[in-house]
């Protein structure tokens, strides 16, 4: 029988690691993701896994031995935040070109500067582009069950692609929630064993990883990349249904509360979408109808599921945890292009919040539905929830 | 058993080797030689080598899409960080094995190999890092003393006064000014190793070395003194003339560590002065022409003969003390 834990969103994740048992977690410590590296270390030194652990010297090192480790054929996890994602962004998109299906949860934080050590989402956008599938996790149960997805959708053959899982810091990885955990069995039964193609440790047929891709080759490559990526988006509906069969939880490309007869919608990553329900809620008491989208997939990023879900809304407001600085916030920028060619286009919000921790309010996104459902929206006009003057 | 000739020659008859023929190398670069030798000794030994290169001339020239002349399993991840990735590579192997998953009954070995770039300068902390961690693996660092593989950069390893295009030699500064680090003593530092410097000039005494590091159970450490003839502006026919006159000269002492022991492993009985193995050399020819060097001859010298005595030191007083099991 699954039980249920009352614990971290660290431990959360921790336990998902234990119950995948990897060959091989190469990891460097890093606030807010240190509870997942010290986890799994204490299941390691209870023997309750016999994953070898490498604790490395950084999180350059801890990217380059897990390319390294799954190039050997071995399963292979790491997690990090913010600045350590950034000192790996290198190594990043290599584990992506040679289609290592690594998983890495991320437990989101701002990245410096100045240093900050709380939750926001700059270090997930920074690698939007690496070739990473980037699942986004609400909770603690969702950052447990994409964690097990990640691993069977990263192996797939035809993905073999790494996956990140995002997590919020501090108020998913640190905060107490309850989650249910599965049986042991049932999640390795459910992400079986890899077993890799070309493996460096097939010593029989040596194989060259990494070589030298000149202008004859790189292209091809790259578009074999896409075609990857390409791949995950079909096959995350697949892997999400057999989670679904297990687990009685249905996952999709976005989740959608309160959408379907909505005017007015919300589109927001993680633990912020719990706050932003509880928010719909109090407007749908009081009859009016607004909704919230909470994408779990971002890369490969859903803009069928966007043009269905947001097609006749009287406006759509974006809420992004990070700036591109000069540039449109990321992830409205894409909401906004996936909604070009449906027949009846919403007005659309920009909205920057919660940066560096900042605390997130119900009366901060009853701001965003306001300007929506008043009118108030300028498109492409910026603008700020919580931020002093 | 030490490997003698007999059997390399019975291996590379009957064999193919792990380092083919037919890479883009320079013609007369000194860095094929040891990859060649390494893996060589590797098989004849009856492992199964893993290698791994960083980002470098030796990495670039052997594996251009879609040819390899690697016989034996191959990867490749960027410059600064082939210590960490084979590592990972070397755990996964520990972890598959633990779990049977491993077909072969061989015994596997892990070969990094990395120009002085990638291991004095910004692969330093990755090897560091590995070493510290005790994996078992043997790193290769070819030292050509320069970004070689872009066009002759100054690396921490450059001596002083050697001709580069980012320290050039010029009326106002006569190019690098500072010494090299001592890499093997740094590798030393970390204890728990096998560490040991090697010329292109001694393939005898290499692959001895490359047996012991084979061997070690842990971190091994070989540098190799391996000219770029391209750079060093020498004939392509005298990589390994060169670096005899630098062992000769103590510029180049061949040496190893372990665990605390060192050992001279080539005490020549006369010595060369420093300056016969630097005018053979034309990358020293602007300093040369512009400066008059002799202070600089002689403070190298200097510190060649003071490097030599504490070598000796260190073998007398370090004899059956070693600091790590």
């Amino acid at each position: 029988m699954p039980v249920r834990l009352e614990t971290t969103g660290a431990a959360a994740v921790a336990h998902a690691m234990r119950q995948i048992n990897p060959d091989v977690v190469a990891a460097y410590p890093i606030t807010p993701q240190t509870p997942v590296v010290e986890y799994f270390a204490t299941f390691v030194a209870n023997g309750e896994v016999d994953t070898v652990m490498v604790p490395v010297e950084s999180e350059h090192s801890a990217m380059s031995a897990v390319v390294g480790s799954a190039a050997a054929g071995a399963r292979t996890m790491t997690a990090t935040a913010a600045n350590g994602l950034a000192l790996m962004v290198e190594i990043v998109y290599i584990a992506a070109s040679y289609r290592l299906p690594i998983v890495m949860p991320i437990v989101n934080r701002a990245l410096s500067g100045p240093i900050n050590i709380h939750c926001d989402h700059s270090d997930a956008m920074l690698v939007r582009d690496s070739g990473w599938v980037q699942l986004f996790c609400e909770n603690h149960q969702e950052a447990y069950d994409m964690t097990i997805i990640a691993t069977k959708l990263a192996e797939n053959e035809k993905v073999l692609l790494p996956v990140m899982v995002n997590l919020d810091g501090f108020i998913t990885s640190h905060g107490a929630d309850s989650f249910e955990m599965l049986e042991d069995e049932k999640v390795r039964e459910f992400v079986g064993t890899w077993e890799p193609k070309y493996p460096l440790l097939d010593i029989a047929k040596p194989v060259t990883h990494g070589s030298i891709d000149m202008f004859d080759y790189y292209f091809e490559h790259h578009r074999q990349q896409e075609e990857g990526m390409e791949n995950a988006y079909n096959i995350i509906p697949e892997v999400f249904a057999e989670f679904e069969k297990l687990t009685g939880r249905k996952y999709d490309y976005l989740d959608l509360y309160k959408t379907e007869d909505a005017d007015y919608v919300m589109v927001v990553v993680n633990s912020t979408a719990s706050t932003a329900k509880y928010v719909v809620d109090e407007y749908r008491e009081k009859g009016i109808k607004v909704g919230l989208v909470k994408p779990w997939v971002f890369t490969p990023f859903p803009k069928e599921s966007f043009k269905n879900a947001l097609n006749g809304k009287k406006a759509v407001v974006v809420l992004d945890r990070a700036m591109s600085f000069g540039k449109e916030a990321p992830l409205y920028t894409l909401v906004k292009s996936s909604l070009y060619d449906i027949s009846e286009k919403p007005a659309m919000g920009s909205f920057v919040y919660g940066l560096g921790g900042r605390d997130v309010t119900p009366h901060m996104l009853r701001e965003a539905f306001d300007a929506a459902i008043n009118g108030e929206l300028e498109l492409d006009k910026q603008k700020y929830l919580g931020l002093r003057d | 058993m030490p490997l003698n000739i007999k059997d390399l020659v019975k291996y590379v008859e009957e064999n193919d080797w792990a380092f083919t023929q037919g890479h883009r190398l320079c013609p007369g670069c000194n860095a094929p030689l040891a990859a060649k030798w390494a893996t060589v000794v590797a098989k004849a030994l009856g492992y199964e080598p893993v290698v791994g290169a960083a980002t470098g001339c030796l990495e670039v020239s052997t594996t251009i899409y879609p040819y390899s002349a690697w016989n034996v399993p191959y990867v490749h991840n960027a410059f600064e960080n082939v210590a960490a990735t084979i590592s990972g590579a070397e755990s996964a192997y520990r972890s598959l094995k633990n779990r049977g998953k491993i077909k072969t009954d061989k015994p596997v070995k892990f070969i990094a190999f990395g120009g002085d770039g990638g291991t004095y300068d910004i692969g330093l902390q990755s090897l560091s890092g590995a070493i510290e961690r005790g994996h078992d693996f043997v790193y290769i660092l070819y030292d050509n003393e320069g970004y070689m593989n872009t066009g002759n950069q100054r690396s921490g390893s450059t001596p002083p006064g050697a001709e580069t295009t980012t320290e050039p030699v010029g009326k106002a500064k006569p190019g690098k000014i500072q010494f090299k680090k001592s890499i093997f003593d740094i590798i030393a530092g970390h204890e728990g190793v096998y560490a040991a410097t090697a010329a292109t000039s001694e393939p005898f005494d290499f692959m001895a070395k490359m047996q012991k590091a084979l061997e070690f159970e842990g971190p091994a450490f070989i540098s190799i003194l391996a000219p770029c003839v391209r750079f060093w502006r020498i004939p392509e026919s005298t990589g390994p003339e060169v670096t005899k006159l630098a062992v000769e000269s103590k510029y180049w002492p061949l040496v190893e560590y372990d665990r605390g022991i060192y050992k001279i492993t080539k005490k020549p009985r006369t010595f060369k002065p420093v300056k016969e193995y630097i005018q053979k050399l034309g990358k020293y020819k602007k300093l040369m022409s512009l400066y008059n060097t002799d202070e600089l001859m002689a403070e190298i010298q200097e510190y060649v003969d003071a490097k030599w005595d504490r070598l000796v030191a260190l073998e007398e007083i370090s004899q059956n003390k070693p600091l790590r099991k």
